[in-house]
């Protein structure tokens, strides 16, 4: 079964332990400027909401890659970053339309999620579960039975 | 290590910043954060210098801990002498500017001497440079924080700044960091102000890579996690309620502090609930509360993020209050309701929104107003004198029409920023203000809760609820119940938990974690990312080294053991109502087995011994 990060924003309290989940699990260090996912906070309305990769089907990061750096990982979905291939010219980053694929300046390559080859470090991470990693076919699943509740007779 | 390793050293006299290498000596011993840095400015001040004068230092500090994936790593400290209290201050706060600092790759920031005119601290890493303020000085900490986020162009700066309250000399203004969380205690702020030193701004990309023992550390920290998802106050009450899950439970028990303290018990209380925050108001339906949310690193998330009521008479006409912002915790709730006999939820969390707009501090804030709304009553002072506000107890107006004056430090503000014991001694009734060293209390009456008054009584900042919370077990069984109303085995109590709160601190961790952890659960998390020993004995040791050693500055300021004691009006006048009714607090019961117990002479002051002992 294919599965897929489902992020539900109204659980997160914006801790960041995701951030520093990532940021370990990718480059050894605890580091939310080294995520691959992002808490985003929104002040005036009291929100959060973490942010990555959706890992597209049809990959613009991955069609726009001139030197084929960014390939498709056949087990889990996925697209990953070959960073021995990549050459830092960030062209993905323009590609992609959700900016999820970011540079990284310390190695002069770009990094984005990878689902951690299919255990993603976050998920685990998370103390409310605003991020799980669940069937991909259905990651609307949760949201259809609030609804479904909603249209049980009263 | 989990220490950096370094510090960096601003000198604003000369405009010059440095890099210079921790002290790891002194790491051994201290930990850090609170502990750490208490002892640098112990080390660097005079204990007799003038808070606000360029000789004393102010250092922020963060912990081994902070910036990791430890739950609740993500606090910093601000360490100064107090302008309020004349003792040392140590403020803690969360948000996430700790971590940033840590991720920058610096200890601590150490700020000496006083800069010729307005600047900012802008930190990016290793690039630490002073910039003019010119612009932000005479401006809130939210103008602020937004003027240096588009100067910048960089929305990921973290940034910690005084408001107009510390400018214009408020003695008990904080500094606020990320909005809403602030070293709000003691008047840190207005050491920082009086320093010309009007914001902190941080980037920091480097993140914390030198844990001793990665995989132990992530074991040990997730055991960590669980156990507070599993803990009732940690994994439920604090998520769900807040801090302000104490409300009703503290006014049960005969222990809100009521109109200055005359009362133990307010009509009102279940009207500025957590449970109050959680219910639809007429209006538009929505409740007070939009969220709660986490400091950096938190799997507790008390934090609360609230919006008032658009319609409430306080911001009416007054669109830039609409939004969310930090709502109420349960000490600003107290002080800003039940201390001043006001219920009305809506001015609550506005007067709490101008704390954190304008940086002072809600619990000295709320207790002075409480003293003024006395002196009010007995015709000391007029109207003459408040710029014609009615300084009634209940009165929602003057708590937010005197919030708006201590803001920006204008009229009767400006009194009322001196804090409570200024105040009273101002107006020839030193006996009304509820503070002890100068500084005012939390919000627990210690008639109710016997405990604490030791714990006010002999706290190094002053009344403080937070060097040991006796609360806790008093009320909350944690870690075993004892009862409130009894003073046998207090002190050994209040002792033990000084002790460990000041090693939690030390760490970078947050104190509402020892709601379901012990150091049992914490050394391990410590010993695997620090080199030294750092079992449960040593942490003991260490935060009983601490106490000595902020005793040790007080004694040297000028404090005395007589400074040791709660105001009269605890000790002689009944509690009213409640389950303590008819008792006040039996300090001198507990005392001197307290200062037996710390190795202290019956005057209070720490022996050759004991300080032989701890290698002070």
């Amino acid at each position: 079964m294919l599965k897929a990060l489902q992020i539900e924003p109204e659980k997160c309290t914006g801790c960041l332990q995701c951030e520093m989940a990532c940021s370990y699990e990718n480059e050894g260090v605890f580091n939310p400027a080294k995520s691959r996912i992002k808490v985003f906070t929104f002040h005036d309305e009291g929100r959060f909401s973490p942010y990555t990769c959706t890992q597209c089907a049809e990959a613009w990061c991955l069609h726009a890659c001139p030197v084929e750096a960014i390939v498709l990982n056949d087990l889990t979905g996925s697209k990953e970053v070959i960073s021995d291939v990549c050459v830092g010219c960030k062209v993905c980053t323009i590609a992609c339309p959700f900016g999820t694929v970011n540079y990284n300046h310390d190695t002069g390559t770009v990094i984005k999620c990878d689902l951690c080859g299919g255990d993603p470090a976050c998920a685990k991470a998370c103390p409310t579960d605003a991020i799980t990693y669940v069937d991909a076919d259905h990651t609307g699943l949760q949201r259809m039975r609030a609804h479904a509740a909603l249209a049980l007779p009263q | 290590m989990a220490w950096t390793g370094s510090v960096l050293r601003v000198n604003l006299t000369e405009g010059r910043c440095e890099r210079k290498p921790l002290n790891m000596l002194w790491a051994r011993r201290y930990l850090g954060q609170r502990g750490l840095a208490t002892k640098y400015l112990c080390e660097e001040i005079d204990p007799t210098v003038d808070p606000l004068s360029p000789e004393n230092k102010m250092i922020m500090a963060t912990g081994p801990l902070t910036g990791t994936m430890a739950s609740t790593g993500g606090r910093y400290s601000v360490i100064t002498k107090s302008p309020l209290t004349g003792a040392i201050a140590c403020s803690n706060s969360g948000g996430f500017i700790g971590a940033e600092i840590k991720n920058a790759g610096w200890d601590m920031i150490i700020f000496e001497g006083r800069a010729p005119t307005p600047v900012y601290l802008y930190l990016e890493n290793e690039q630490a440079e002073l910039l003019p303020a010119d612009a932000i000085w005479g401006r809130s900490v939210w103008e602020t924080d937004e003027w240096l986020h588009r100067q910048h162009q960089n929305p990921l700066l973290r940034i910690a700044a005084v408001g107009r309250a510390a400018e214009q000399g408020c003695l008990y203004a904080g500094i606020i960091n990320d909005l809403h969380r602030a070293a709000g205690r003691s008047g840190v702020g207005t050491v920082m102000a009086s320093k010309n030193l009007k914001a902190v701004a941080v980037r920091g990309t480097l993140g914390v890579g030198n844990i001793k023992d990665p995989a132990a550390f992530i074991k040990a920290t997730e055991a960590g996690k669980k156990v507070l998802a599993d803990g009732a106050v940690t994994g439920q009450g604090l998520p769900e309620y807040g801090t302000q899950v104490l409300m009703n439970v503290i006014n049960e028990v005969g222990a809100m502090p009521t109109r200055n303290m005359r009362e133990v018990q307010f009509e009102g209380a279940g009207k500025i609930s957590g449970e109050a925050m959680h219910e639809p108001r007429p209006s538009d339906g929505k409740p007070n509360l939009v969220t709660n949310a986490a400091c950096f690193g938190c799997t507790i998330a008390c934090g609360r993020i609230s919006t008032i009521d658009r319609g409430h008479f306080t911001i009416e006409h007054k669109p830039e209050y609409w939004g969310a912002s930090g709502g109420l915790e349960f000490e600003a709730a107290w002080a800003l309701g039940s201390d001043i006999g006001v219920d009305d939820l809506d001015a609550l969390t506005y007067a709490n929104f101008l704390c954190n707009e304008d940086g002072f501090d809600p619990i000295s804030f709320g207790s002075t107003l409480a003293a003024a709304m006395e002196l009010y009553e007995l015709g000391l002072i007029g109207k003459d004198e408040t710029g014609g506000i009615e300084l009634r107890f209940g009165s929602a107006e003057a708590l937010t029409t005197t919030a708006e004056l201590t803001a920006r430090g204008e009229g009767f503000g400006k009194m009322l920023g001196l804090g409570s014991k200024r105040l009273c001694e101002h107006y020839g009734r030193p006996d009304l203000s509820m503070t002890v060293k100068g500084q005012e209390f939390p919000a627990y009456d210690p008639r109710g809760i016997q405990g604490m008054g030791l714990t006010y009584a002999t706290s190094n900042r002053g009344a403080c609820h937070l060097r040991s919370y006796t609360v806790s077990s008093e009320v909350l069984g944690i870690p075993e119940k004892t009862d409130p109303l009894v003073t046998e085995g207090k002190a050994a109590m209040v002792k033990a938990f000084q002790d460990a709160t000041a090693a939690v601190d030390s760490a970078g961790l947050c104190v509402f974690t020892t709601f379901a952890w012990t150091l049992a659960d914490i050394a391990p998390q410590i010993a695997a990312a620090c080199e030294g020993d750092w079992s449960v004995e040593n942490l003991v040791e260490t935060g009983e080294r601490i106490w000595n050693l902020e005793r040790q500055f007080n004694m040297a300021a000028g404090l005395t053991g007589k400074d040791d004691t709660l105001p009269k009006r605890l000790l002689k006048e009944a509690a009213k109502t409640g389950p303590a009714k008819g008792r006040v607090n039996d300090l001198e019961k507990m005392l001197p087995e307290y200062y037996q117990l710390r190795g202290w002479t019956t005057d209070g002051i720490p022996s050759k011994e004991t300080l032989d002992r701890l290698g002070l």
